[in-house]
């Protein structure tokens, strides 16, 4: 990958996001300095470029800051309860297979509440791509612990310090089954662009873990400066290394952050794998499920 | 519309409860099942997932009650007829998103084959002990509805009338079995497919410029569209508008809430159902539902031998609750008795609804068994002097 | 003429459960009556006695659980201890011949017996023991139209195995009618 993607482009366009937008919504209710509004940018562009019939795109949240992103995007758009954007999801995509279903959520929400969802999406791999956004907090509810706290960094339930590890997420994504692992920040605008667009176009479950800053609440209780100063961040101390052992890419208190295409493989979705069974268990009698 | 032939098992059959509840939901349209196994309702989706591959079906066994509860409902908005199927401690784990599925005006079944409770309490015996909570189970107010079969005829007819209600009212409809019932076998006959009469899903058809997605028709309810019909909806479980945005406002709060309770209660006379026997001139009307509706016919038949008279109204709706009739009633008779696997929960809906005019005796039981006819009958023995 | 209650008791593995199921299955689907099975489940389905309950009944079955039954088939020792103070006063007992020996019997009791594993034995299968109770059953009882429960065996066992198990009822049947005759 060359070096100049790590650079944030000044040239790319950004009238052309409103489109994706329902603008009758803005202003959002993200704070300023907050990684979300830039994933989404980066996906409106992803989906710009995807081919994709936007008709046919549905996004599905949970709830949280990230949860709020169907909220704001023109296409179908489902924000659901706390943890189940992706079992919500799993029922919309066996509906139809016709669409191409996005689950669009944070870190709480995905892998606490949602953990048990997340692990057995990968392992069925349902064919939808999972964006996670993660602050490393929660941050709808005033900056609680997360799976994915860094040790040591304070939150309002772990005042004195976190001491429980956090969650290594490509990790756990490949090892349940994950088709597309990748990790970027929001300074990344051009890669995190780029995975999102490659995890649309994979088939089966597909992951990319998106670390953003949270000024507000993750920032300012850590006395880590403002949005900004999380973007020099990562910019300092991200290292681009694709196809890494994903047992490699655990992130600790703003120490080195390993982003990058982690995996890209092939396996047969949940409804692949179905219709496939069943066509040699049934022969002439079975139709190959389309919804 | 009538029901789709395909899957249809035109014949007699002696099958249980919960198989027969199967059928229902194939004959009713339904093609998406979610579900997590637990008992006494595992042999519901045993047979959902022998049946579905070969007629379109997709079955899908969920990591757990609520992935499922939730998974139906995506399925609905891509444009299925969904359900699932539980029991108490499932139920329980549901609870959240039947709010949801009632906030959003999903069209989806939610089958509780009812055991002995709290807890993990009784897996493979008989309770009713889910009735307040099938009304009032998740948080904050809406409208429901919940249907008792009492037979596995029943839990075919009532599977099927459960879809019907759902896609008119656009509402999570709510199947009150119990482990009796479920796993009681008897015969069931399943009519050609041109006599089961559907419901279609209300789907909008007016002018796209005009479409919100929240707006509902002369009778309260909104039509529906499914996701990829090009409207851009956006769904959510925050109080919204009618175009689904989010409205943090009293207002807004007063408007969606207040319909979501209505459009139930002013299409109660439509959807109230019940069956009565000898009431009129009765002194003591007995109340029951589900397999207690049997039970207590022994009881109400010995009553009646000796000369008493005993009436005997069966919920087949229990949500909406049939208020104007048990009011009527309350003006003539002495007292109702109601017998119910539980210690109190669709009696105080009798005795809210009598508004003290009459007697109203529980004849109350823990779960695990049926009542003894006897306990019955000595309560209606005893009512009928007034 | 009210309902009539049935109990079946054997151990796991004789099908126990598939004989009521033959009995409700003929009365309701091909003969013109009402029933109602229930099985047990749970720890006490996994024990070493088990049972099913069927009531045949002209009219429509309202309190769906038995409570003494009028006739009782029982296929194991233990299931003899276990449930024959249960038999209605008058009812009527069928035992398997081997395996169950009949102690301390009620006197309003009337009792059957039929050696049904050595004629399953002759017919090849011994698995088909309750198939040649049921037939047994049939003829001293007359509880479902013989006809009907030859139709419900056909449809109940597996398929490939219909002319083997209507022979072993055929078999059971006319034992029973040999019975019958022996005690008018």
């Amino acid at each position: 990958m060359s070096d100049e993607l790590l650079d944030v482009d000044e040239s790319m366009p950004t009238n052309t996001v409103e489109e994706f937008l329902r603008m009758e919504r803005m202003p959002h209710i993200w704070c300023p300095g907050c990684g979300i509004g830039t994933t989404v940018n980066c996906f409106a562009h992803a989906l710009e470029t995807s081919g994709l019939d936007l008709r046919k795109v549905s996004v599905v949240s949970g709830i949280g800051c990230t949860g709020r992103v169907a909220g704001y995007l023109k296409l179908d758009s489902f924000h659901t309860t706390h943890g189940r954007a992706i079992p919500f999801a799993t029922g919309l995509k066996l509906a139809n297979p016709e669409l191409k279903v996005v689950v669009y959520s944070g870190d709480g929400d995905l892998t606490a509440i949602g953990g048990n969802h997340f692990i057995h999406a990968a392992r069925r791999n349902v064919d939808m791509t999972v964006i996670l956004i993660n602050n490393f907090i929660y941050g709808m509810t005033g900056g609680q612990v997360a799976p994915t706290t860094p040790l040591t960094a304070t939150a309002s339930t772990t005042p004195h310090g976190n001491f429980e590890e956090a969650f290594n997420l490509p990790y756990l994504a490949e090892s349940c089954g994950a088709v597309y692992v990748a990790r970027w920040t929001a300074y990344h605008v051009r890669h995190v662009t780029k995975a999102i667009k490659e995890a649309l176009a994979k088939k089966g479950f597909s992951f990319v873990e998106i670390l953003a800053p949270c000024p507000t609440l993750y920032s300012r209780r850590n006395k880590l400066g403002d949005g900004l100063d999380q973007m020099v961040y990562y910019k300092e101390n991200s290292e681009v290394k694709n196809d890494i052992d994903t047992k490699t890419v655990s992130l600790s208190f703003q120490g080195k952050i390993t982003v990058g295409k982690f995996v890209d493989k092939e396996r047969p979705t949940y409804l692949d794998a179905m219709n496939e069974y069943y066509g040699k268990k049934f022969g002439d009698k079975y139709t190959p499920y389309k919804g | 519309m009538k029901s789709d032939p395909k899957g249809v098992l035109t014949g007699a059959h002696f099958i249980d409860g919960d198989h027969a509840c199967a059928e229902g939901a194939i004959a009713a349209g339904c093609r998406f099942v979610a579900g997590y196994p637990i008992t006494p309702s595992t042999e519901v989706v045993e047979r959902i997932a022998d049946r579905f591959p070969l007629i379109g079906g997709m079955f899908i066994q969920m990591e757990d009650e609520i992935a499922s509860s939730i998974a139906i409902q995506g399925a609905v908005w891509g444009g299925k007829k969904a359900m699932t199927v539980t029991s108490g401690p499932g139920f329980s784990l549901m609870m959240e998103h039947i709010g949801l599925a009632a906030m959003t005006e999903v069209p989806c079944v939610f089958v509780d084959v009812q055991r002995g409770g709290p807890s993990t309490g009784l897996p493979t015996l008989p309770g009713q002990g889910d009735m307040m909570q099938a009304r009032w189970g998740s948080h904050g107010d809406y409208g429901i509805i919940a249907l008792c079969p009492n037979s596995p005829q029943e839990c075919f007819d009532f599977t099927i009338k459960a879809f019907n209600l759902s896609e008119q009212y656009r509402v999570p409809v709510l199947l009150m079995m119990d482990e009796c019932v479920g796993h009681m076998t008897e015969r069931v006959i399943v009519p050609p497919a041109d006599q089961i009469e559907i419901y279609p899903r209300r789907f909008y058809e007016g002018p796209k410029e005009e479409f919100l997605l929240f707006k509902p028709d002369n009778d309260m309810v909104p039509p529906m569209v499914k996701a990829g019909d090009g409207y851009n909806i956006h769904v959510t479980g925050l109080t919204h508008d009618e175009k689904g945005y989010p409205v943090m406002t009293v207002a807004a709060q007063e408007k969606l809430v207040h319909r979501l309770i209505d459009k139930i209660k002013m299409n109660a006379d439509k959807i109230v159902e019940y069956k009565e026997d000898q009431v009129e001139g009765a002194d003591v009307v007995v109340v029951s539902y589900g397999i207690t509706s049997r039970v207590a016919i022994p009881a109400i038949d010995q009553a009646r031998k000796e000369g008493m008279k005993v009436g005997h109204l069966r919920l087949i709706v229990a949500w909406p609750f049939p208020e104007k009739r048990i009011k009527e009633l309350a003006t003539k008779i002495k007292s109702f008795v109601v017998p119910e696997i539980n210690y109190g929960q669709m009696v105080h809906e009798v005795e809210r609804h009598s508004a003290g005019k009459v007697r109203v005796e529980l004849v109350g039981h823990g779960g695990g068994a049926v009542h003894n006819p006897k306990d019955i009958y000595n309560v209606i023995k005893n009512s009928v002097k007034g | 003429m009210s309902r009539t209650e049935i109990k079946i008791g054997g151990f796991g593995g004789q099908g126990v459960i598939l004989s009521g199921y033959i009995i409700g299955r003929a009365a309701s689907i091909y003969d013109d009556k009402h029933s109602t099975m229930i099985q047990a489940f749970g720890p006490e389905a996994r024990g070493s006695a088990c049972s099913s309950q069927v009531i045949v009944s002209p009219t429509e079955i309202a309190y769906p659980y038995i409570t003494a039954p009028e006739i009782m088939i029982v296929m194991s020792q233990e299931a003899y201890t276990k449930f024959t103070p249960e038999l209605a006063n008058g009812g009527i007992l069928i035992t398997e011949e081997e395996l169950v020996q009949p102690h301390n019997l009620r006197k309003d009791i009337k009792h059957f017996s039929i050696p049904a594993t050595r004629f399953a034995e002759e017919l090849g299968k011994k698995m088909v023991l309750n198939i040649v109770m049921m037939g047994f059953m049939t003829a001293v009882t007359n509880i479902v139209d013989v006809e009907a429960m030859r139709k419900a065996v056909k449809v109940s066992v597996p398929k490939g195995t219909e002319e083997l198990n209507l022979n072993a009822f055929n078999k059971g049947f006319e034992y029973g009618i040999s019975q019958k005759a022996k005690l008018n």
